[in-house]
């Protein structure tokens, strides 16, 4: 069957979300932004709705099944509040959901109780790396196998809670594939910059440089145990995150600009009224639909294992960063000079809506 | 409900069955019939009248749903059903999808709006043994989309109980074989929009079945086209045009709220989805030519690669891919909403919208890539990427769904937002 409607519980899901957006990420996005700070108690509770704990099984300490799908939507609803937010409440589950998806059980077992009991707290993963051509399918990055031994060798950027996180799943490129280590805060070699990365957007987020040298970890640490994983389906999770995270972001310009219009006059009417600018707000509610539907059939082939979920995980998020940029550069041009004010919130949109471009790796579902 | 993609299955059966038509009754005459514009590709009209009779579908392309009992009982799909149907003619060939046999907008018009015994007195012809077709003249040399500025005027004759109807209507989709007598052919009929009271407004507005072979009407020519040739696009004048009282689709007297009206425009929520599969079946036609073309060439498109490592032509077929796919997804919502009766006003203008540009965009830019290959009349690329553009013009063009989208999210009347 064709079907366009998330079930009941999804739905539940969906207000309990959108009610935190609404009343808690998106009244502080501004002042956070501007403080360079995420307040812990604003993270735990958003930490409290409990999308990592649904989607870890009871085995394992947690409350349910994941579901890509169920995590699109409720990943979209909480960056329509803020996007620093979002990735901040969801960090673990960088680190999680690959382990859940990819690692041994002994890595399960071992994980995931100790990361989904109590208040949030920080694990991360390291992906990104400062170069132009950054391709997650071939890090610069690299591990090399000794035996019982790993050697990670390279400098990983924006690495989200780094400083503070207990482990950091660090992704490399093992004799041209990628693969992911679990390296502990305490590994010898293993430097976080002192200094926080500075970003066009995003600086609510605390995000550092992290570098390798020779940093050795045992082969048990290796994500899938010893003889490793599959890289695809947690990139396509990856990209879907994204995905999801860009339409959230979206929806927030597209929602201010649209209540902006109705209220804003020109020449005696409404500027809604005037079609220059009704027109630009039917095409970004259109292509937010456009890329919703592609990206909840990517989640949904990825919750049903059909073939072609990594090339369908790419259209998704490569359609959605087109997107997100053209909505939310619309959002600012309907405020007019009024949008381009930080104390307007459509600048602060647009500067994050950039970011989808190369934040890959910082949001999973 | 819950989120679901995969095809029903009697929609994924009929799609194989649907390819080979395709393949095998439009793709090898279409050339000829796009080259010898107005001849009737008498093989695929009659072809398709017997295999739709055959499959219990009298009536042409139509919504036919019969009633699920027991196990079976899952939720309608009628709608979902022909949008996939259509998709998938005009990915064999639009312009010869545009004249299956059937009772088309004319038919659609009278289910709209008619009563009981008018649905029995002109809809049951479309299961007869023979083609039969139906069209309805809306536009007017003077009011395109602008359908509340038209001309043409009904008058009853007391004495006769006739109306009588004067005016004149163009761009009239299959209206030389729904007014023309061809022997081939059942008798079919026009659904002329006229008013019965101009002071009136869109509430004066009415339809009024024409029968073919009506004296007074008269097909003054059939539109050359820069598409879309197989297909009939008649200009027509009616002059004292007699019609019996009982041929005024709905009721006589002008009220505020117009039935007749609010069902031609409910007919447009309806088909709006359905012109986007039609484009969208031209725009994977030539999606598809272009990557075939590329592979042949050895050009080899690398999914997955961040966008600084793609070359021009990847980025440009990924986008194209990005585009068609997420097009046809919110096509298939539009028609998931109307098969469960939700409101899809909104989702149906959308889908036009972007099924207008992205249709355009796709055929363009691969005649464009395909260079001398897409210019060529040798290959049916250049047809496509003729026939796509009146996917952006009819059932409303781009331009006016934009404005019923706008409307519908700011939730202004036509008068708020002009």
């Amino acid at each position: 069957m064709y079907s366009f409607e998330p079930n009941e519980e999804q739905q539940m899901l969906i207000d309990a979300v959108n009610k935190y957006a609404e009343n808690d990420l998106r009244a502080s996005a501004h002042e956070n932004e501007e403080n360079k700070e995420l307040p812990k108690k604003l993270i735990n509770k958003g930490w409290e709705i409990g999308l990592l704990q649904a989607s870890i099984p009871e085995s394992y300490g947690g409350f349910g099944e994941r579901n890509a799908a169920t995590n699109v939507l409720a990943l979209e609803e909480m960056a329509y509040g803020d996007l620093a937010g979002t990735l901040a409440v969801l960090t673990p589950s960088l680190f999680a959901t690959p382990i859940l998806l990819a690692g041994s059980e002994e890595q399960k077992k071992n994980y995931l109780p100790k990361i989904i009991a109590g208040e949030w707290s920080p694990y991360t993963a390291a992906l990104i790396e400062m170069s132009f051509d950054f391709d997650p399918n071939a890090l610069k990055t690299t591990a090399e196998i000794n035996q019982d031994e790993i050697t990670l060798k390279g400098e990983k950027a924006f690495v989200p809670y780094a400083k503070e996180a207990h482990e950091i799943l660090v992704y490399a490129n093992l004799n041209g594939v990628t693969q992911g280590f679990i390296v502990p805060e305490d590994s010898v070699g293993l430097s976080i910059s002192e200094e926080r990365e500075k970003l066009m957007g995003l600086n609510a987020l605390p995000m550092y440089r992290v570098k390798l040298d020779d940093v050795k970890i045992p082969v048990a640490n290796r994500l899938g145990g010893a003889s490793g994983h599959d890289f695809e389906l947690i990139l396509a999770s990856l990209r879907l995150g994204s995905a999801s995270a860009a339409l959230g972001v979206a929806k927030s310009s597209f929602e201010y600009a649209k209540n902006y219009a109705k209220e804003r006059e020109a020449f005696g009417v409404k500027i809604a009224q005037k079609q220059a600018v009704a027109f630009m707000l039917a095409e970004m509610r259109t292509e937010i639909e456009a890329m919703r539907l592609l990206t909840w059939e990517a989640a949904w082939k990825l919750d049903n294992n059909k073939e072609d979920i990594c090339v369908a995980a790419y259209l998704a998020h490569t359609g959605a960063v087109d997107m997100v940029m053209m909505v939310t550069d619309r959002g600012v041009q309907i405020y007019g000079g009024h949008g381009y004010i930080r104390e307007n919130p459509v600048e602060l949109l647009m500067r994050n809506g950039r970011g989808f471009a190369m934040l890959l790796g910082l949001a999973i579902v | 409900m819950t989120i679901e993609f995969e095809a029903p299955k009697p929609i994924a059966n009929q799609q194989v069955m649907l390819k080979t038509v395709a393949e095998n009754m439009m793709r090898p005459i279409s050339r000829e019939f796009d080259e010898n514009e107005h001849d009737i590709p008498w093989s695929y009209v009659e072809f398709m009248h017997m295999a739709m009779k055959a499959a219990g579908g009298g009536g042409g392309l139509t919504v036919t749903e019969k009633p699920q009992e027991g196990d079976e009982k899952r939720p309608p799909i009628g709608y979902q059903k022909l949008a996939t149907q259509i998709e998938m003619l005009a990915w064999g060939d639009v312009g010869m999808y545009l004249i299956t046999p059937g009772g088309g907008l004319g038919a659609a018009a009278v289910a709209a709006a008619g009563t009981p015994e008018q649905k029995e007195k002109f809809l049951t012809r479309f299961n007869s043994d023979i083609p039969t077709y139906a069209a309805m003249c809306m536009t007017e040399p003077g009011a395109g989309s602008d359908t509340s500025a038209i001309r043409t005027r009904a008058v009853l004759d007391e004495k006769t109980n006739e109306w009588v109807i004067n005016g004149e209507k163009i761009f009239v989709t299959g209206g030389d074989k729904s007014f023309t007598e061809y022997e081939k052919l059942g008798k079919g009929f026009i659904v002329v929009w006229a008013s019965i009271d101009p002071t009136a407004g869109r509430a004066g507005m009415r339809a009024f079945v024409v029968e073919s072979g009506t004296a007074g009407v008269k097909i003054n020519k059939l539109e050359k086209k820069m598409g879309i040739r197989v297909s009939d696009t008649a200009a027509i004048s009616l002059v004292d045009v007699r019609v019996p009282f009982e041929n005024m689709l709905g009721s006589a007297t002008v009220e505020k709220n117009n039935t007749g009206f609010r069902g031609a425009m409910a007919t447009f929520d309806a088909t709006r989805p359905l012109v986007a599969a039609s484009g969208l079946g031209v725009a994977r036609a030539a999606l598809e030519f272009l990557k075939e073309k590329l592979e042949e060439n050895g050009v080899k498109i690398h999914y997955g690669l961040p966008r600084q490592k793609l070359s021009n032509i990847e980025r440009e077929v990924i986008d194209m891919e990005i585009m068609l796919k997420s097009a046809w997804l919110m096509t298939l919502k539009a028609v998931w909403m109307a098969d469960n009766k939700k409101s899809n006003a909104l989702e149906s203008s959308m889908s036009k919208v972007k099924a207008g540009d992205v249709t355009t965009k796709i055929t363009q830019k691969a005649v464009e890539i395909l260079g001398p290959i897409g210019y060529s009349r040798e290959f049916l690329l250049e047809k496509w990427m003729r026939d796509a553009k009146i996917t952006d013009i009819y059932e409303g063009t781009g331009q006016i769904n934009r404005l019923v989208v706008a409307r519908q999210i700011l939730g202004y009347s036509g008068k708020e937002l002009r």
